[in-house]
């Protein structure tokens, strides 16, 4: 039997509708069916895996940033810390631990552009581990904020955030 | 029975309480954290999971999280049985996914059931704070703090350039993923819903069904989240996602009007035939029962049908569960009995307003 829609590939699927109690049958090939599944799904519909989608952008950037086997012989092989290699990451679409950021940074970090439109944090810092940086994204906040002061001639408000900077500054410096 | 409802199954979102609850129906904010120096969970050994279980355990057994989080209970997941996770994840405080291999993992609740924080789920910890109504901010708000002490206590895997490094590079960044459940049965009537929702991809946000991840939308359930974690602050993903939510609700509060001025006979009829079907039904399965649960909370919604609280729908999306009906019989159920079991509950249920 061959694909109602086609007419060219033998069918292997096989629909049956039933709208208002009149049943058709339908018969398509793999390919049509797709086609025709994606018309059946509503557009919002979100049922792929994510992590499998990931695994394909991984895997797609290894072929594409490598290109050439030189560069695919320096591909990354371990991460020594955790030991999850780099086809164990492209296949589950997962890191083994905080490290393996760093070890395959050159795969990552062109991953993290495409799906995350960015690749630097601009969110909250932990205060215990997050340390200097804490106290760096604090002094550039408060600078913004003593320049809109500065420039609606706020002078007090503006000496208080300068001292305030000061304070902190010495503290980085310690 | 109606202690039971009371002891067993209601939790906190379900209340219908909160700001714009007649649409929304619960708020949620989900941190993603790891800690330093231990490979995550899908690498982890079953030794080096239960020392995270462990850590997690001791650091929760500090004054100061009690003050600020409430009453916390430690739970091993290890020790309840399949039919009690299930639960769990009727009640959306686990994933299906924590529930399924329950080896190494663990789960803090607090009593009300607001804040669940489980471990050894796809990141180290995952700290969730579940609230009726629309309230991102207040979620937020305490997840934030919940996280700042468990940070006092333990160290969590952060760099300066990517933030918080999560096993999924989906997750990176903040961490942060939060969600708005929302009942949209008018967007979906008016046939506004695809358009509508498919257009927020656009924007950065995802459309889900009502459990998560590959689910349908049964019930006009949907469930709205932020996409992206990294290069975006916390307060602008929240934000973001309260401008969505709230026009969301103006588009949905619309379309009820328009649904009310034009086709009132037959939008009656569809609510009167959803709540006739429901309180006289003997059998009748999850799908069709959501439904009709829909077409009722709308007509409460609108007046149509009064002396039922609107409690009624976000009550059924937990009960009318096959964990929970096992656990209400106390016995494991065949599908059909399962049937049974939930069109006698949803009958009694109804009784209880009427």
């Amino acid at each position: 039997m061959y694909c109602d829609e086609c007419k060219k590939r033998p069918a292997t699927v096989h629909v049956t509708k039933i709208i208002n109690g009149q049943k058709s049958e339908v018969n398509l090939c793999e390919e049509c069916a797709r086609a025709h599944h994606k018309e059946w799904s509503m557009a919002y519909d979100d049922n792929f895996p994510i992590n499998k989608f990931l695994a394909g952008l991984l895997g797609f950037d290894a072929g594409k940033a490598t290109g050439s086997v030189s560069l695919n012989l320096h591909a990354p092989g371990k991460c020594e810390h955790c030991g999850a290699n780099y086809n164990q990451i492209s296949q589950s679409g997962r890191l083994g631990c905080h490290q393996c950021y760093d070890r395959f940074q050159d795969k990552v970090e062109p991953l993290l552009r495409r799906v995350q439109g960015s690749n630097r944090h601009t969110g909250k810092v932990p205060k215990r581990s997050g340390g200097s940086i804490r106290l760096q994204r604090e002094i550039q906040s408060l600078r913004a904020k003593l320049q809109q002061h500065v420039n609606n001639e706020e002078f007090e408000q503006a000496a208080r955030l300068r001292d305030q900077i000061r304070e902190l500054e010495k503290g980085m410096a310690e | 029975m109606r202690d039971r409802f009371v002891n067993q199954a209601l939790t906190k979102w379900m209340e219908g309480t909160g700001k714009e609850s007649e649409i929304v129906i619960s708020s949620r904010v989900r941190l993603a954290r790891n800690l330093c120096n231990i490979p995550f969970p899908n690498v982890a050994s079953k030794a080096q999971a239960q020392a995270i279980v462990g850590q997690v355990e001791a650091a929760i057994k500090d004054a100061e999280i009690e003050e600020t989080a409430g009453d916390l209970i430690f739970v091993n997941l290890e020790a309840l049985e399949p039919l009690d996770r299930a639960v769990l994840v009727d009640k959306h405080l686990i994933s299906p996914q924590h529930a399924e291999e329950a080896s190494g993992k663990g789960l803090i609740l607090r009593a009300d059931e607001a804040v669940s924080v489980l471990i050894n789920e796809e990141d180290h910890l995952r700290i969730q704070c579940l609230f009726p109504g629309l309230q991102l901010e207040e979620a937020w708000e305490l997840a934030s703090r919940i996280d700042d002490l468990l940070e006092s206590k333990l160290d969590f895997a952060f760099d300066e350039k990517l933030g918080y490094l999560t096993a999924c590079p989906t997750n990176v960044g903040t961490g942060l993923r939060a969600s708005v459940m929302m009942h949209l049965p008018a967007l979906v009537l008016t046939n506004q819903a695809s358009r509508v929702l498919a257009s927020l991809s656009q924007i950065g946000m995802t459309v889900r069904g009502l459990y998560g991840e590959g689910t349908d939308a049964t019930g006009n359930l949907f469930q709205i989240s932020n996409q992206v974690t990294l290069g975006r602050s916390e307060e602008e993903i929240i934000a973001n996602l309260v401008v969505v939510a709230t026009q969301l609700i103006d588009h949905e509060r619309m379309a009820r009007q328009v649904l009310l001025k034009e086709t009132n006979p037959q939008l009656e009829d569809r609510v009167c035939r959803a709540y006739g079907a429901l309180t006289s039904a003997r059998i009748i399965n999850s799908q069709e029962a959501m439904t009709l649960l829909s077409n009722v909370r709308l007509g409460i919604d609108l007046g149509i049908i009064q002396g039922v609280s609107p409690r009624v729908l976000n009550e059924m999306l937990v009960l009318t569960r096959p964990a929970f009906l096992q656990k209400l019989a106390g016995r494991e159920l065949s599908p059909f009995e399962r049937d049974v079991q939930r069109a006698s509950l949803i009958r009694e249920r109804f009784s209880l307003d009427g």
